[in-house]
C-alpha cells in the first residue's frame, strides 16, 4: 500500500531516488538542496538502500562521477541548485552528448551576484541549451513524481538523455506538504532494472567512450541530441500515461486551468502555478475570463500543446522567475518560436517577477492582468514588464 | 605479432601489447610510450579515463582508435572524479577492483590536467580513497594546446607564454611537488617513474595495482615538440633527468620513502647535462642555470633525508 505522509520536496526527491534505486549517488552539499543527499546518506547508512555514495568536494566532481557511473551502466542520481548546477555547466553538455540517463534534482534558487539563496529559475533555465530534458514540479507530490517519471524516460532507448527536475527553493524544497509514497513493488515494475545498450565500460568488451570527433562527425553526434529530444515529446506521454495507470495521478506537458472561453492565460511553471490557479478562480468569481496553463515540461519544448493553448487566448501572459538580458524571459522566447509562424496568434507579453524568493502577490497579478487587458483593448503595452520591482530604491 | 618463445624469455617487459601501432602521436613522444607499458602491466582488462590531452589525439579521433581496453574521455579537470564514478559503478555492479585479476581503473592525466586544472578533483579522489591508479603524464608545459607553461614546468624553461624576450621573461617558479601533494593526502602508494626506465615502471605500476586504495605515479614524460629537443634523444632526456636528481625515482609505501636506482647509484651529474639537449633551456643564464642547480640539490637532499628517517 502506497504510504500517505508529510514531508518538504527535499525529502520528497530522496525517497524518489530510493524508489529509483539508483546504484550510484554523488553529491556534494548546497542551499536549498542539501537535505536531498542528506537524506539519501541516511537510507544507504540504514542498509535502505544498497548504493555506492560518492561524497565529492564538488558540484562539478558530483556531476562528474555521475558521468563515470552512468557510462559505466549503473543508474545514477544527484541533487544541486544555483551555483552549484552552474558550475556542472560544462559537464552537463558531456552528459548530454554521451546519452547518459542521469538524473538530477534541482532546488531552483537564483544565481550571485548578489549572493541569494532564495528561489528563481535561472539556475536551471541557464542550462536550457545543454541537451537536458527539464521538467518542473509544482508541489512536493509533483517533485517525487517526477523524479519517477524523468528515470523512465531518460532511459527509453528512444531517448537516451539525462534530465533535471526543479522545484522551488525553500517555497518546495522546506515546506512540508502531503506526499503520497509509492509501494516499492509497483515502482520497480514501473522503471524496471536499468540495462544500458549503449554506454558501458564492460571489462570483458573494451569500448571507447566520447572520442574527438572532426568536422565530418561531430554534427551528426549534435544532431543525435536534437533527435532524442523530439522523439522524448512522445516518449514524456507515453510514460505520463503509464504512470496514471499504475500510480493514478495524471500529468501533461502542459495542464490547463479554466482555459476555456478565456480570454487571458497566465503561463507560468513550478510553484508559482498553484499561486496563479487560485488567482485564476479568484478572477472567475468577478467574472473575468482568465485561465491559467502550467509547464510541466520545459525541455524538449511542448511547441505544439502551446499552439493548441494559444488558440484559446487573445493574450498569453507569460509569468517567469528568470531573465535573459535584453530580451526578456526564456518562456517569451520560447513562446515567440512556437508562435511566430501561426497565421493567428494571441499577443505575448512578458512578465519577469518573484526573482531571488520575493513573493508573487495578488496585486502583482492584478498588475499583469491590467497590462493584458490594456493590450486587448488596443492601447499601448510592453512587451517585457517586471514586477513588483521597488523602484523608491532603484 | 607471435612472438617467439626463446624471445620472450629474455624480455624484461611484458610481450603483450594493447596499445597499437599508426596512432597520431609525435615522434619520440614519451607520453605515447608511458600509455604503451600502462597497458603491458594492466593488460585489456582495464578502464582508462582520459581528459583533454595529446592523449585525447594520440588514442585516435572517431572511428579510429588505438586502444584494446576501455577508454573513457572526459573534461580537462574531471580525470579523479569519473575515476571516481567508474570504480564506485564497478563495485556496486560486484566486480574486483584492483588487486589481482582485479579490473583496473586508471587515470591517464598530463601535468596541467593533474598539477593545475585537475588538481580538485585528483585531491577528492585520493582522500576517499578509491581503488585506482592515477597516471600525471608529466611533459612539464600545456603541449596540446601548443606548449604553455603548468605549475610543473621548471625555471627557466621556454614556452609559448614564458617566451623570454627582452626583460628575460621565462618561468620563474620552480617546479610544483605534485607527488608531495599527492603524498600529503597518505595514500598508500605514490611513485615517481620514467620512461627511460621502464622495468621500475612496470614494477610500479604492479605496485600501484596490487596494494589496496588510490595510487599515484608521476611519470616523467619528454616531450620533443615543446621541449626543442632532438626526437631521438628523448630516452636519452629522460634518463639524464634521473641521473642529474632533476627527477629522481623514489616510492612512498605505507609511510615509508625508499630512492629507487639508478637515483641510488652515483652522485648527481651537474644539471646542465639534462638542460643542454633541450632547446627549452637555451635562453638560460648562468645565473638561471645556479638558481635551478641549488634547487635540485635542496629537493634532493630533502629526499634523502626523508628516506632516511623514514625509510
Amino acid at each position: 500500500m502506497p504510504i500517505r505522509t508529510v514531508m518538504k520536496a527535499n525529502e520528497a526527491a530522496a525517497w524518489a531516488a530510493k524508489l529509483a534505486k539508483p546504484k550510484v549517488i554523488a553529491a556534494f552539499p548546497i542551499t536549498p538542496s542539501t537535505l536531498v543527499p542528506e537524506k539519501i546518506s541516511e537510507f544507504v547508512a540504514n542498509g535502505e538502500l544498497d548504493a555506492e555514495f560518492i561524497k565529492v568536494e564538488s558540484e562539478h566532481s558530483a556531476i562528474s562521477a555521475c558521468v563515470g557511473a552512468s557510462a559505466a551502466g549503473v543508474r545514477t542520481f544527484t541533487a544541486t541548485a544555483s551555483q552549484g548546477l552552474a558550475l556542472m555547466h560544462e559537464v552537463l553538455f558531456i552528459a548530454a552528448g554521451m546519452r547518459l540517463p542521469i538524473v538530477v534534482a534541482v532546488g531552483n534558487r537564483s544565481l550571485s551576484a548578489p549572493i541569494n539563496i532564495w528561489n528563481d529559475w535561472q539556475d536551471s533555465i541557464s542550462q536550457r541549451d545543454t541537451g537536458w530534458m527539464q521538467f518542473y514540479a509544482e508541489n512536493n507530490q509533483e517533485a517525487l513524481d517526477l523524479i519517477l517519471i524523468a528515470f523512465k524516460v531518460a532511459e527509453d532507448e528512444r531517448v537516451l538523455l539525462p534530465a533535471m527536475i526543479g522545484f522551488d527553493a525553500f517555497i518546495l524544497t522546506h515546506t512540508v506538504e502531503p506526499v503520497e509514497i509509492p509501494d516499492q513493488e509497483v515502482v520497480d515494475e514501473f522503471l524496471g532494472e536499468y540495462t544500458p545498450k549503449h554506454a558501458y565500460l564492460d571489462p570483458a568488451k573494451p569500448i571507447t567512450q566520447g572520442t574527438l570527433a572532426f568536422p565530418a562527425h561531430y554534427m551528426e553526434a549534435r544532431y543525435t541530441v536534437w533527435e532524442a529530444n523530439e522523439n522524448a515529446k512522445k516518449v514524456i506521454d507515453e510514460v505520463f500515461e503509464e504512470f496514471e495507470k499504475r500510480f493514478g495521478r495524471k500529468y501533461s506537458k502542459v495542464e490547463e486551468y479554466r482555459t476555456d472561453d478565456a480570454e487571458i492565460v497566465l503561463v507560468t511553471m513550478g510553484s508559482l502555478a498553484g499561486t496563479v490557479k487560485e488567482y485564476v478562480d479568484h478572477l472567475r468569481e468577478k467574472g473575468v475570463k482568465v485561465g491559467a496553463a502550467k509547464l510541466t515540461v520545459y525541455r524538449p519544448f511542448p511547441a505544439e500543446e502551446v499552439r493548441e493553448l494559444a488558440k484559446k487566448a487573445k493574450v498569453i501572459a507569460l509569468l517567469e522567475k528568470n531573465v535573459t538580458f535584453s530580451i526578456g524571459g526564456a518562456l517569451f522566447q520560447d513562446f515567440s518560436r512556437a508562435l511566430v509562424n501561426q497565421k493567428e496568434k494571441p499577443i505575448l507579453i512578458d512578465f519577469i517577477l518573484g526573482l531571488g524568493g520575493r513573493d508573487v502577490t495578488f496585486g502583482n497579478l492584478d498588475e499583469v492582468v491590467g497590462i493584458a487587458q490594456k493590450a486587448i483593448a488596443g492601447e499601448e503595452f510592453e512587451e517585457v514588464n517586471w514586477i513588483g520591482l521597488r523602484k523608491e530604491i532603484l | 605479432m607471435e612472438i617467439p618463445e626463446s624471445v620472450k624469455k629474455r624480455l624484461t617487459l611484458p610481450a603483450e601489447e594493447h596499445f597499437y601501432a599508426g596512432h597520431t602521436a609525435c615522434q619520440g613522444c614519451g607520453a605515447s610510450l608511458g600509455l604503451r607499458y600502462v597497458l603491458k602491466a594492466y593488460g585489456r582488462k582495464t578502464i582508462v579515463v582520459i581528459p583533454a590531452c595529446c592523449s585525447t589525439i594520440i588514442a585516435g579521433a572517431w572511428p579510429y582508435n588505438t586502444l584494446d581496453a576501455n577508454l573513457f574521455h572526459t573534461a580537462f579537470e574531471t580525470t579523479g572524479a569519473v575515476m571516481s564514478g567508474i570504480e564506485a559503478a564497478l563495485k556496486a555492479m560486484g566486480y574486483k577492483v584492483k588487486g589481482e585479476d582485479g579490473v583496473m581503473v586508471v587515470g591517464w592525466a598530463g601535468d596541467g590536467g593533474t598539477a593545475d586544472i585537475g588538481l580538485q578533483a585528483l585531491s577528492g579522489f585520493l582522500e576517499r580513497g578509491h581503488d585506482a591508479v592515477y597516471i600525471m603524464y608529466d611533459n612539464e608545459a600545456y603541449m596540446n594546446t601548443g606548449i604553455q607553461r603548468s605549475g610543473s614546468t621548471p625555471y627557466g624553461a621556454w614556452t609559448t607564454n614564458t617566451p623570454g624576450g627582452k626583460r628575460h621573461f621565462l618561468e620563474k617558479r620552480h617546479k610544483k611537488k605534485v607527488i608531495d601533494i599527492v603524498i600529503a593526502h597518505e595514500v598508500p602508494y605514490a611513485a615517481t617513474a620514467s620512461v627511460a626506465y621502464p622495468e621500475d615502471f612496470i614494477k610500479k605500476l604492479r605496485k600501484a595495482k596490487e596494494i589496496p586504495g588510490p595510487s599515484f605515479i608521476q611519470l616523467f614524460s619528454p616531450c620533443p615538440t615543446g621541449w626543442r629537443s632532438p626526437t631521438d634523444k628523448s630516452i636519452e632526456i629522460a634518463r639524464l633527468a634521473v641521473q642529474t636528481a632533476y627527477f629522481p625515482l623514489f616510492e612512498y609505501e605505507n609511510g615509508k620513502y625508499r630512492i629507487n636506482m639508478p637515483s641510488t647509484r652515483r652522485e648527481p651529474k651537474p644539471i646542465e647535462e639534462f638542460l643542454k639537449l633541450q632547446g627549452r633551456f637555451k635562453y638560460m643564464t648562468r645565473e638561471d642555470v645556479e638558481i635551478l642547480q641549488r634547487w635540485v640539490n635542496h629537493e634532493w637532499e630533502k629526499l634523502k633525508k626523508l628516506a632516511e628517517v623514514f625509510g
